[in-house]
């Protein structure tokens, strides 16, 4: 990064942080964008009630995001995470079936997660498979035992003053209580990426793992620590999502890793790893969020929502390409004239 | 670029020259696959006497023949280290369209066509986005099964299609065959042995190989890489469509959730064939054991008796089985190659 002459790099693979940056604002932008014309032209977006239902039926996502975040910026992903929200879940339902005091339950919960974590990330860093193919086959794993443990049983019947905490406000504002232990990781999360020593290597890993090893990082302890974050952030929702929806199922979030998936990668977090920030994830998640509950309020169906996802998704990804391809062909032809200025290497 | 067609040829000698060994080694993998499939077979064949009765065995392989069609398909994009996501989608897609085209009176020989053209057609978007676009197959993907699944709702709407609206043929043939042998599976073996083929013995084919193994020599060597990223799309597309059409006849049934989550299914079934996400190994019909053995359990485990509640958790197992075991001996192989080319050396020394 200390090429004085930043045009030419745009060419070479390799990290960008201008790249970066625009996709971040553009997103955070078109966020803004969406809140402010949602605010003055459509009923109903803006008081307190519709706030607090965005927040909340988005917080799920926007929890397992931040560490999914990390994971993806390390080059790894994990398609478990719904499967993981799922299973947590009907272990809690059945476990409160069984007698148990939720205080007692929400830690193992917890635990379980670990564990889901720990058994995608040994499997990828002692084993060495791909990622993508390890946490598809925990995703119908996990789902599985789901449906082992709880069967098509719904367990309901939580204590009140949880149920009243994951769905109710702050004082009169339109925040969800349950936006505030979300805030607290979002810090921490930050920090982490941005501001330690994990986080640069975190990004190293992703930029060229073989360096980042000669580098001195503990690659696979790295990813396996990020992998069991991942499973332990997801059974946590877990607890939210039966909580919220006051609803323990086996089939709770089914397909909900595409969504998380689907809005990292709207907000500039690059598959192939080593890019993107926590503020663009983040950014994503409400852009989607805000969307699909826009969409709902003038009546959009749900499929037409669909759609829209998907183009985003789409374009979110060859938008930042296409705009890299053009800024090289533009540099190769204003190059043109002093043939070859970049040293030969080849 | 003078001279694409000699290095060409290069690579694919050395690779079946320093692969003979390992063409042994998979082999070997479809091989594990076929007799855990007979040993499971036999074992329910022996606790419960029905179960391989000539309807027992009808269902089996009628069961099979869907996924074994996608799963052909989708084996031909991950052997050049991609994915298609959105295979579920346009199984769902094509398979209203026909039905709408044969409720309308149309023919079915027609409206197979018209499923066919269909996936082809999204196959084709998947293709050029991927091989233009450069950007990774997994995000593109699975924005297309978002962006088909929606329209397909859209169009569809709460409508259904049930076997009542279909000619009475197209169902039948979704139903009859020769004996035990349904006419779909006939078909099936037809794509698998024609795809099977393709792959082993075509320029086209083996070019696929080729890209998974490595793209950048791929491109190096000359092989066209966008045409033949497009054309494993369009294969993968329009045997999506094609199920989609035998999807119908077999269950008469479609509605806007036809097909949904599908995708993953398929690739578990491709990767447990022993087709590597990895690329550029692994065979059509590997995939389509792979696709057999995971429906066939889904037949075995209410047979003997194993609430169905087990199967979705035994699916995940077996995928990491495979792949894990799959590792295993690929790093064992590599470990003998080492070894084996070490003692050459220490050979020409003396």
């Amino acid at each position: 990064m200390t090429d004085p002459t930043p045009a030419r790099g745009a060419g070479r693979h390799g990290f960008h942080p201008r790249d970066a940056v625009r996709w971040d604002t553009a997103v955070g932008v078109l966020l803004v964008v969406l809140l402010l014309c949602s605010f003055a032209f459509v009923d109903n977006f803006g008081n307190a009630l519709n706030l607090s239902f965005l927040i909340g039926n988005t917080l799920p996502i926007a929890l397992i995001a931040l560490p999914m975040t990390m994971l993806v910026v390390s080059g790894e992903i994990d398609l478990s995470v719904g499967s993981t929200v799922g299973l947590s879940g009907a272990v809690m339902g059945k476990l409160w079936n069984e007698g148990m005091s939720i205080e007692t339950i929400i830690p193992l919960c917890v635990l379980l997660g670990v564990v889901c974590g720990l058994v995608n990330g040994l499997l990828v860093t002692r084993l060495g498979l791909p990622s993508l193919a390890v946490t598809i086959g925990t995703l119908a794993a996990y789902r599985g035992i789901a449906q082992i443990v709880l069967g098509s049983n719904s367990v309901t019947d939580f204590p009140q003053q949880y149920l009243t905490f994951s769905s109710d406000r702050i004082g009169g504002t339109f925040v969800p209580q349950a936006a505030v232990p979300w805030a607290v990781l979002l810090v921490v999360a930050v920090m982490v990426l941005h501001a330690t020593p994990v986080g640069r290597a975190l990004f190293a890993v992703g930029a060229c793992e073989e360096a980042a090893r000669f580098a001195g990082v503990r690659v696979k302890r790295l990813k396996l620590s990020m992998f069991v974050a991942t499973g332990t952030v997801s059974a946590l929702t877990g607890v939210f999502w039966a909580l919220h929806y006051a609803s323990a199922r086996y089939d709770n979030a089914t397909g909900l890793e595409l969504s998380v998936i689907a809005a990292v990668l709207l907000g500039g977090i690059d598959f192939d790893g080593g890019k993107g920030t926590l503020g663009g994830a983040v950014a994503g998640v409400f852009l989607l969020g805000a969307l699909q509950n826009v969409m709902s309020l003038v009546n959009v169906s749900a499929q037409s929502q669909t759609v829209v996802t998907g183009v985003l998704l789409v374009i979110s990804v060859l938008a930042p390409r296409v705009a890299r391809q053009s800024a090289a062909a533009r540099a190769r032809r204003g190059t043109r004239g002093p043939r070859k200025p970049v040293p030969a290497t080849s | 670029m003078t001279m694409t067609a000699k290095p060409a040829a290069a690579p694919a000698g050395s690779a079946t020259g320093s692969g003979g060994f390992l063409d042994r080694v998979l082999k070997v993998r479809e091989l594990a696959i076929l007799v855990v499939l007979v040993l499971m077979l036999v074992a329910t064949q022996l606790d419960n006497s029905a179960f391989l009765s000539e309807q027992g065995v009808k269902d089996l392989l009628l069961n099979a023949t869907i996924l074994v069609l996608v799963g052909v398909g989708e084996a031909m994009v991950v052997i050049t280290r991609n994915v298609d996501l959105s295979v579920g989608s346009v199984l769902g897609v094509s398979a209203f369209a026909a039905g709408e085209f044969l409720r309308g009176g149309g023919n079915p020989v027609l409206g197979i066509v018209i499923a066919v053209a269909i996936g082809a057609g999204f196959g084709v978007v998947n293709g050029l986005l991927v091989s233009l676009g450069q950007v990774p197959a997994l995000v593109v993907t699975l924005g297309t099964l978002y962006i088909i699944r929606g329209l397909d709702s859209v169009w569809f709407g709460s409508r259904q299609i049930t076997a009542a609206d279909l000619p009475s043929g197209f169902v039948g043939f979704g139903h009859d065959g020769l004996g035990a042998v349904p006419w779909l599976a006939v078909l099936t073996v037809a794509v698998l042995v024609v795809a099977a083929y393709y792959l082993r013995g075509y320029r086209g084919g083996r070019d696929l190989y080729a890209l998974g193994s490595s793209p950048e020599a791929a491109r190096l060597a000359g092989v066209a890489v966008r045409k033949r990223l497009l054309t494993a799309y369009i294969a993968c597309g329009a045997l999506a469509g094609l199920a989609g059409a035998l999807y119908l006849a077999r269950f008469g049934n479609v509605d806007s959730g036809t097909g949904n989550g599908y995708e993953l299914t398929v690739v578990s079934a491709v990767v447990v064939g022993g087709v590597a996400f990895t690329g550029g190994s692994g065979s059509v019909y590997g995939a389509a054991l792979g696709a057999l053995l995971l429906t066939s359990i889904n037949s075995v485990l209410p047979a003997i008796g194993v609430s169905s509640v087990w199967v979705q958790a035994i699916d995940g197992v077996l995928l990491l089985l495979a792949i894990a075991v799959d590792r295993v001996v690929a790093l064992r192989v590599a470990a003998l190659l080492r070894e084996r080319a070490a003692q050459t050396r220490s050979a020409h020394h003396d």
